[in-house]
């Protein structure tokens, strides 16, 4: 950092100046796709690229301690602020690590580009030092990868990349590009001067008879429901306020999946909460007897179906994706609209007023009693403790004290990122980073830092496990590099706690190596670190902690020690109905499931 | 819970469907691994690949054309068309079985050993099969024979009481009938 400070930067290059080295070409091509920020580790295969990093100020590089958390804290960054993430990460080791990230980002839909160091051209298949077949490896968990092999083919493979990843269903799209093409001259070309060389065209605009087909749908249905998700986020802050206007003009009630909270306002009346394994009861039980379901920007995932053949039977289902193999893939539907969700709502809106439609009052009267009914079994409800802290009041406490505020909020993966989705309310997109569809413990604390950066006056909190947090706490070491002074707020209950919730549930409690033993200390880690620690046990100073964390001007571990073994509910067993939800005041449930149930897992 | 019920939804079993055959024909960009992606894909989406072609087609616009037969029900094969269409280096894919103006084709080498009255018979039955013998000695033959993927089956049954001793087949190529290209 000082040593790069203190050299004058060079002028940025002439534009008649297009000579450049491959490394050049990277570098200028980020600059010109609009990069500021990149996340990365160097290594021998990738140092001429930092060697041309060195010279531009334009991009400012954050030195990971891990590229797995390089990964995360790209994802962290496009989540919340809808630009690309950028990895920079060497050869070999460097890549496979950051392999989880990647898939990560495949699985939720992120734009990624990650440039990875190769070996040079002569030396791929000698199993050279820190060779590894890093295009064959990941082509499973990138939408696109690139090995590039001819300085010529760079500038428009930087570009085409960048395309790739954030347009259609965005996702992470890697480019290894060899030392010796990284050192070989080259003449450099803009993001409009170079022609793709493939057929890749996502399609964004929706059917429009399909779309007129859907108004008349929604307006004839009786028990209507939206069932959106991550897409929302995706297309954009436009395509929220869309479903919003269609939502209000529909009267339908609405939810959404882990990946799309905060698309529509958790204060809004039609908000039923998140539905799915660990939704509320309300959203479960309106998915399961609804006769219109318009799914938009979500894939039917198995955390948010439960079985299969008892989901939503009554209902007809519209699907707008813009991925047209999600059309059909788990659920069949008998309306698929491809497109971008963004783009399609407002054409929907666009065909109701065109089409005259109007809701059906009285049927949706009848239909918000039943949701308030459904709402009244008050499923979130859990016991209060004055003795210890609940870890749902501590994420309630959180929220009320945040309230207002300027908040992001990232985690890690289990019970306390259920928690978060339950309790932690959402009136705005890109609010809500998580691991979705991969489920990535280690994910929160990287993500913080990506949307620290990409929000630096904003208050950001990971919401994170004693177990999950150990998993890319080195990260913390980069917070304080970078003056990132992210919130980490462990909800401590010492047990991997989703783990020990399923062994309880399913496993005859037989709680197999899921106790977190020899737990560091956090507080003194914190300042090992040269970060604020703070320890809490007792609920009546809860909320003064919260706030000492949220005014700290460094980076905190909250270190929360909750109850420990309170099981995260209600839930959906897998295998099991939207309407067979286990309840919070269930009495035993160790045998909600019987001998014959546990015998098949 | 009852043992009807699957206790975690990884434990559910796939709907039984009739599965069937389709031919999907592939226009791809020529390019370094873009066959390990379309195979890939099928290998991690837990996909069957019953044959496959492979060949540049057009070297100066760069591309290959790959002919896959596959096997599933409506909905998986629905599936594999939509991921292969995904597959960014995919141009085009064409399901040819599904078309009624698919032409698919295959071409076998039949490697036969015998003597004496079966060594008659077989090549009375290759003359009837259009098939030709490209290598002979006084003991076998080697017949080269093109056709619907069904006719070739039905020789080798022919030959195999016959000597049938070694066999290489090509897998199915595909095209459509008409002017128009794909």
């Amino acid at each position: 950092m000082t040593a790069h400070q203190t050299i004058e930067s060079k002028a940025p290059p002439q534009t008649d100046d297009r000579t450049m080295t491959g490394a050049e070409i990277v570098v200028r091509g980020l600059v010109d796709q609009g990069v500021e920020v990149l996340f990365g580790y160097p290594g021998g295969a990738v140092l001429p690229i930092y060697d041309a990093l060195f010279h531009e100020p334009r991009l400012q590089h954050i030195l990971v301690r891990h590229e797995q958390g390089a990964t995360h804290a790209a994802e962290g960054y496009a989540r919340s602020s809808g630009k690309p993430g950028v990895v920079l990460v060497t050869s070999g080791p460097g890549a496979t690590n950051a392999i989880t990230g990647i898939m990560d980002a495949l699985m939720d839909s992120i734009p990624m580009v990650v440039i990875t160091g190769q070996v040079p051209t002569h030396l791929i298949g000698t199993d050279a030092f820190q060779e590894a077949d890093t295009v064959g490896m990941t082509r499973s968990c990138t939408k696109h990868n690139y090995l590039v092999k001819d300085v010529r083919d760079l500038p428009q493979i930087i570009h085409e990349a960048f395309k790739i990843a954030t347009t259609g269903r965005p996702g992470p799209v890697l480019i290894d590009i060899p030392k010796d093409v990284q050192f070989a001259k080259g003449e450099y070309r803009g993001p409009g001067e170079v022609a793709s060389t493939h057929a890749y065209a996502p399609r964004t605009k929706g059917d429009q008879n399909r779309i007129a087909e859907a108004a008349r749908m929604i307006a004839q249905a009786r028990r209507p429901i939206f069932y959106t998700g991550g897409g929302i986020i995706n297309a954009g802050p436009k395509a929220s306020q869309s479903l919003r206007e269609f939502a209000a003009l529909t009267g339908a009630p609405v939810t959404s999946t882990l990946m799309g909270l905060g698309a529509f306002p958790a204060a809004d009346p039609a908000w039923l909460g998140m539905l799915g394994m660990h939704g509320t009861f309300e959203a479960n039980n309106a998915m399961h007897d609804c006769d219109v379901m318009v799914c938009i920007g979500a894939r039917f995932d198995d955390r948010v179906t439960g079985r299969l053949d008892a989901f939503s039977p009554g209902s007809k289902k519209i699907h707008i994706d813009i991925d047209a193999s999600s059309i059909n893939k788990n659920v069949r539907v008998d309306l698929p609209i491809i497109g971008d969700a963004g783009s399609v709502l407002d054409d929907l809106i666009a065909a109701w007023k065109a089409g005259g439609h109007e809701a059906n009052k009285a049927a949706l009267t009848d239909w918000w009693a039943q949701i308030d009914a459904w709402r009244a079994r008050r499923c979130l409800a859990y016991r209060p403790s004055e003795t210890v802290i609940k870890p749902q009041y501590a994420i309630e406490r959180l929220y009320e004290l945040t309230k207002g505020k300027d908040v992001y909020i990232t985690t890690e993966v289990g019970q306390h990122q259920m928690w978060a989705a339950q309790f932690f309310r959402f009136e705005e997109p890109n609010r809500w980073m998580t691991s979705g569809g991969a489920g990535t413990m280690g994910y929160g604390l990287p993500a913080a830092l990506g949307v620290q950066l990409a929000h630096p006056g904003s208050l950001v909190v990971d919401i994170a496990g004693e177990a999950s947090i150990q998993m890319c706490i080195q990260e913390l070491s980069t917070a304080i590099q970078f003056d990132l002074p992210v919130k980490i707020f462990i909800l401590n209950n010492e047990w991997m706690g989703m783990v020990r919730q399923w062994q309880q549930l399913l496993h005859g409690e037989r709680y197999s190596h899921s106790y977190s033993d020899s737990l560091p200390d956090f507080v003194k880690l914190a300042e090992a670190y040269g970060a604020h620690g703070i320890r809490c046990d007792d609920p009546a100073q809860l909320d003064a902690k919260i706030l000492e964390m949220i005014n700290s001007d460094k980076p905190v571990i909250f270190d929360c020690r909750v109850e420990k073994t309170e099981n995260c509910l209600p839930m959906i067993p897998s295998g099991k109905a939207h309407n067979e939800m286990i309840m919070g005041d269930v009495e035993d449930i160790g045998n909600v499931i019987d001998a014959a149930g546990r015998g098949l897992v | 819970m009852n043992n009807q019920t699957p206790a975690s939804a990884y434990d559910m079993a796939a709907t039984e469907e009739a599965e069937q055959t389709a031919t999907f024909a592939l226009l791809v960009d020529n390019e370094p691994g873009v066959l390990h992606r379309v195979v890939g894909l099928f290998a991690a989406r837990g996909y069957n690949i019953e044959s496959l072609t492979v060949a540049e087609t057009d070297r100066k616009a760069h591309t290959s054309r790959i002919t896959v037969v596959t096997r599933g029900t409506r909905h998986v094969l629905d599936q594999i068309e939509a991921q292969l269409n995904k597959v960014v280096n995919v141009r085009r894919v064409h399901d040819v079985t599904r078309d009624p103006n698919g032409v698919e084709r295959e071409l076998a080498l039949v490697k036969v050993r015998g003597q004496g009255v079966d060594r008659v018979e077989a090549l009375r039955i290759a003359e009837i099969f259009r098939a030709k013998p490209v290598d002979t000695t006084l003991e076998s033959f080697v017949f080269e024979i093109s056709g619907a993927p069904s006719k070739i089956d039905k020789f080798l049954d022919l030959m195999r009481p016959l000597g049938l001793v070694e066999l290489s087949r090509t897998g199915v190529l595909s095209i459509e009938r008409g002017v128009e290209g794909m």
